[in-house]
């Protein structure tokens, strides 16, 4: 069984402005011990969304979060239960993750759950701290006193004080400079493999994701639109979408060359396309495109485009811009 | 267990030590952003704010060794203008002004303190249960500090000591039901930014109660900005206090207090003595408290919101 | 040739608040050709951005200068006060990173482009629109007319970006300084801007001095490229050359620590979850860089003499240039 099993999430959020807005609009995706999956997506795409819903910080208005089987309850007036407990989040920005009247120390053993952490809570927080490859004997500083990357472990290991099964990284490292992306990648890879954890990897840099993610999810307004073991979706990507990322990416070579763009823009989530979302941006767009694509699976691979299931007859379609449903 | 990436020291020390110190009490991004600003300790304006109010509080504590004169004292010889014997000048009943001016800081000063104290405590609290508890309680808290701002303060301090009948405890007690919406605003919306913040969400998550958290991550976060208002709101109490003295709504006669001086020597205004010196003596606190709550605020706020998404 | 931006052992020192100065960049010397787009690589603390701001005079009062650089001949570390006004914005321009704080949110885009054009060109409102909707066509912004009269609100950040883009062409500068621009967008968004600069580069001329930490935009667009650590140039190249063949370790190290997916040089990939290579450390900056050569506590080449004098440029080959003085066989770049 899945140590995390997100079965149909949706997540609605309302304003009277622009009504109900739909951020996530059905995903599902499961996650096993031991394992990284990878969503990406650009900004617009609900990510950030799925990813509080998922760890419980939003309500999600159907669908369902599974942790080892058991519904997980959003956080609410009451302390997260001892089940809930064992899924934890890394958040993006490493100067709002830590409260900066508090020592780290302190705030480490905020999530101290298990018996022996009890006995000697200094003990375990000089633990943790080394487990992130930090100077345990500073576990009475301000976080102020960090760098941004040494702060993000701090964060990692205020995560793991609470013993989680499984670990949400909502842009983990997009704040940081390069050296210190790369120590907290590897620290994260290496802590999931070590303590067998699964880990819901969120980023919008998918040459990151290709690097370190078993499984990669590809996310556009609300919806996972193909998935399937990093290797398989990155070599041969089957949705438009994917390709375009994939082609966006600016690479060094010998023979550099200019990333291929593409046409138009993420539409707002309160007017999203009706049929595939993705439409008014295809270039490869059809008439059967007004409809919701079926979902096209190739081994352990998936997604959801019209151009997997048959052979396109005939000219593109005209892809007039945002039908609003 | 070990992980390979390497142990995180701190970063290397620059080699001039006066250096390292201007360096060291900032956090990493800000060593990067050295901006031209002196230490607010260095201020000139916010030295002599400080000066100021240490001079006032000394003088309110030692009114009675420092005083020539007794300050309800009465004599024969009214309207004198400034000389040795009365430096600052007697009033219309004979009483040595000076006196009176350094036994009004007694009055004022210890009064402006129970107001904003009081105004904080009411305020603050509405405020934290507002911010942190949201929808209705936030609703009904926050119509009710519309209804209070729809009056100008003054107006409604007036309206409310008139009411009580005037006193000085009658005063202090107007003065604090008009000034708490003010913190109730501030504060609440101080708990909203952290409410939103991460390490919030994150404390939460790992099984921190909510009333643990909001004891060890909300409040403490939201004193800076609860503290520069106060001390902003100290020189406004003053100024509210002297302004409904001036109307007969605060202490009552023969108490020494500034804004009623200031009522009974605007008389007759060729005997200036008798208004300017406590005017003045309102101005300088007034304003030494306004300077040090902006320095304050340079101070406390900007390193505060560093710390928070 | 002569080039357009000639800089030459810039250095700039900040006052704190003891009244100590603290140096920022250190001996930095570059160059931009007219028609070129050469990249400024770096991380954090590296100094790339102040040097941009050193060369349009942003820096804050009291900086200690030395050095020098010329625009097409011109001083622009003399520059003061109001003689930067005409230097701003028509002999050289910049574009930041956040588009956002660089519009005015209250003034429609329209206002906001003419009133630049009219106060350095002396236009009048017709000509100054109607030059306004041709520079927003330039940037390949839909509908022109009707962006003249919307406000900054209601378009996408790609879209701001262009917006700011136009508002540093509008008076024709020669030389565009653009410092991060691509850093806050989405990859797709990205690539259409990069796709703008060397449209322009192509047909205004246009020079840019392009600032960013990502090489695989630099790879994407620039002729050449200089990497910055620590406020000195520690490696220049023609970009194919930086990026393919680093003679620098700090250059090496930084393009290993990248995730380098669909880069020509990374391995096959074998299936197994990945490490990244890391740099043991955390960036120096001028003012924590100890005597001798900055990257040294993080360099595997490290010896003795590296902590002695900070090394001097040398040329290893034509027009490429590394302040190492182990100059180690870092080899092609391996996976």
């Amino acid at each position: 069984m899945s140590i995390l099993d997100v079965r149909d999430l949706q997540v609605e959020f309302r304003s009277r402005s622009r009504g109900t807005v739909r951020a996530v609009d059905g995903v599902s995706l499961t996650v096993e011990r031991g394992q990284v999956v990878g969503l990406v997506g650009e900004s617009g795409c609900g990510k950030s969304s799925l990813a509080r819903a998922v760890v419980g910080l939003e309500k999600h208005s159907a669908g369902q979060v599974l942790l080892d089987g058991e519904p997980v309850t959003p956080v609410g007036w009451r302390r997260r239960s001892d089940h809930d407990v064992r899924m934890q989040m890394v958040f993006q920005n490493p100067y709002g993750s830590l409260n900066p009247r508090r020592t780290i120390g302190s705030q480490l053993r905020d999530g101290l759950r298990t018996p022996a952490s009890r006995t000697d809570p200094d003990g375990e927080v000089r633990r943790l701290l080394d487990l992130v490859g930090l100077d345990p004997a500073t576990a009475d500083r301000y976080p102020h006193q960090f760098s941004g990357g040494q702060r993000q472990r701090i964060v990692i290991a205020r995560a793991l004080a609470a013993d989680p099964d499984v670990l949400v990284a909502d842009e983990p490292v997009t704040a940081l400079d390069a050296s210190s992306q790369a120590q907290v990648v590897n620290l994260l890879v290496e802590l999931v493999a070590e303590l067998g954890l699964g880990m819901l990897f969120i980023s919008h840099d998918l040459a990151l994701v290709q690097e370190i993610a078993d499984v990669t999810a590809v996310m556009y307004l609300g919806r996972v639109v193909e998935m399937g073991p990093t290797a398989e979706v990155w070599a041969d990507p089957q949705h438009p979408y994917t390709r375009a990322l994939v082609e966006a990416l600016p690479r060094i070579s010998a023979q550099p060359s200019l990333p291929v763009s593409l046409r138009g823009e993420v539409p707002d989530a309160a007017r999203i396309p009706s049929g595939c979302r993705f439409r008014p941006r295809c270039s490869q767009a059809m008439d059967v495109c007004r409809e919701d694509p079926p979902v096209v699976s190739r081994g352990a691979a998936w997604s959801a485009c019209w151009l997997g299931d048959q052979i396109p007859v005939g000219a593109p379609a005209d892809a007039s811009e945002g039908d609003a449903r | 267990m070990s992980i390979e990436t390497p142990r995180q020291t701190e970063p290397a020390q620059p080699q001039d030590r006066r250096v390292r110190k201007a360096l060291a009490r900032r956090s990493w991004p800000q060593r990067l952003r050295v901006k031209n600003v002196t230490s607010i300790w260095r201020q000139p304006a916010v030295v002599t704010a400080l000066v100021i109010i240490t001079g006032w509080l000394l003088v309110a504590a030692l009114a009675p060794v420092l005083s020539p004169f007794d300050p309800i004292a009465q004599s024969p010889d009214t309207y004198q203008p400034p000389s040795g014997e009365h430096l600052f000048g007697t009033d219309e009943l004979g009483r040595d002004v000076l006196s009176r001016v350094l036994h009004g800081a007694r009055l004022s000063i210890p009064l402006a303190f129970v107001i904003v104290v009081g105004a904080l405590l009411i305020g603050g609290f509405l405020g934290l249960v507002a911010g942190y508890l949201g929808r209705v309680a936030d609703e009904i808290i926050m119509r009710v500090t519309d209804l209070f701002f729809a009056f100008p303060q003054i107006i409604l301090a007036m309206a409310v000591s008139a009411a009580f009948g005037p006193s000085t405890r009658n005063a202090v007690l107007a003065l604090i039901i008009v000034s708490w919406p003010t913190y109730a605003r501030v504060i609440r919306s101080s708990v909203l930014t952290i409410r939103g913040s991460d390490f919030l969400a994150s404390a939460r998550l790992l099984g921190v109660g909510p009333v643990k958290a909001l004891r060890r991550d909300v409040v403490p976060n939201s004193v800076g900005p609860a503290v520069v208002l106060a001390t902003l709101e100290l020189g406004n109490a003053i100024l509210m206090l002297a302004a409904l003295s001036f109307l007969g709504l605060g202490p009552r006669p023969p108490a020494p207090e500034w804004g009623a001086m200031i009522a009974g020597g605007s008389r007759d205004l060729s005997m200036w003595w008798t208004s300017v010196f406590p005017g003045l003596a309102i101005l300088t606190i007034v304003l030494a408290f306004n300077v040090l709550g902006d320095a304050l605020r340079d101070r406390l706020d900007p390193r505060h919101a560093k710390g928070m998404s | 040739m002569t080039p357009l931006l000639d800089v030459r052992h810039l250095s700039v020192s900040l006052p704190t608040s003891t009244g100590d100065f603290v140096p920022v960049i250190h001996d930095a010397s570059l160059h931009v050709n007219p028609g070129e787009i050469v990249g400024v690589a770096g991380e954090s603390g590296s100094g790339k951005s102040m040097t941009a701001q050193a060369l349009l005079g942003l820096l804050p009062s009291g900086a200690r200068i030395g050095g020098s650089a010329t625009l097409a001949g011109r001083d622009l570390l003399a520059l003061r006060g109001k003689q930067w006004n005409e230097v701003r914005g028509t002999d050289i321009a910049m574009v930041f990173q956040d588009a956002t704080s660089a519009l005015h949110p209250m003034l429609p885009i329209g206002k906001q482009l003419t009133e630049h054009m009219r106060l350095h060109l002396g236009l009048d409102k017709r000509s100054a629109n109607r030059r306004a909707a041709e520079l927003l066509d330039k940037v390949r912004i839909p509908e022109p007319e009707r962006t003249l009269k919307s406000y900054p609100h209601q378009f996408s950040g790609g879209m701001r970006q262009r917006v700011a883009i136009a508002m540093a062409l509008a008076c024709e500068p020669r030389l565009l300084i653009a410092d991060e621009p691509t850093t806050a967008l989405d990859v797709t968004v990205q690539a259409g801007i990069l796709e703008l600069f060397d449209d322009l580069r192509r047909d205004m001329d246009l020079s840019v001095l392009f600032i960013t930490h990502d090489l695989g935009v630099l790879a994407a667009l620039t002729a050449r490229t200089y990497v910055f650590y620590a406020g000195r140039v520690m490696e220049t190249a023609p970009t194919t050359d930086v990026l393919m063949t680093p003679r620098h370790p700090y250059t090496s190290a930084l393009l290993k620590a990248r995730p380098h997916a669909g880069d020509a040089w990374s391995a096959a990939a074998d299936g197994t979850t990945a490490r990244l290579q890391t740099i043991p450390g955390i960036p120096a900056t001028p003012a924590s860089a100890g005597p001798g050569c900055p990257f040294a506590p993080r360099c595997a080449f490290r010896q003795d003499r590296c902590t002695d004098a900070p090394p001097p440029l040398l040329d290893i080959a034509p027009g490429h240039a590394a302040a190492c003085v182990v100059q180690p066989d870092l080899g092609e770049v391996p996976a």
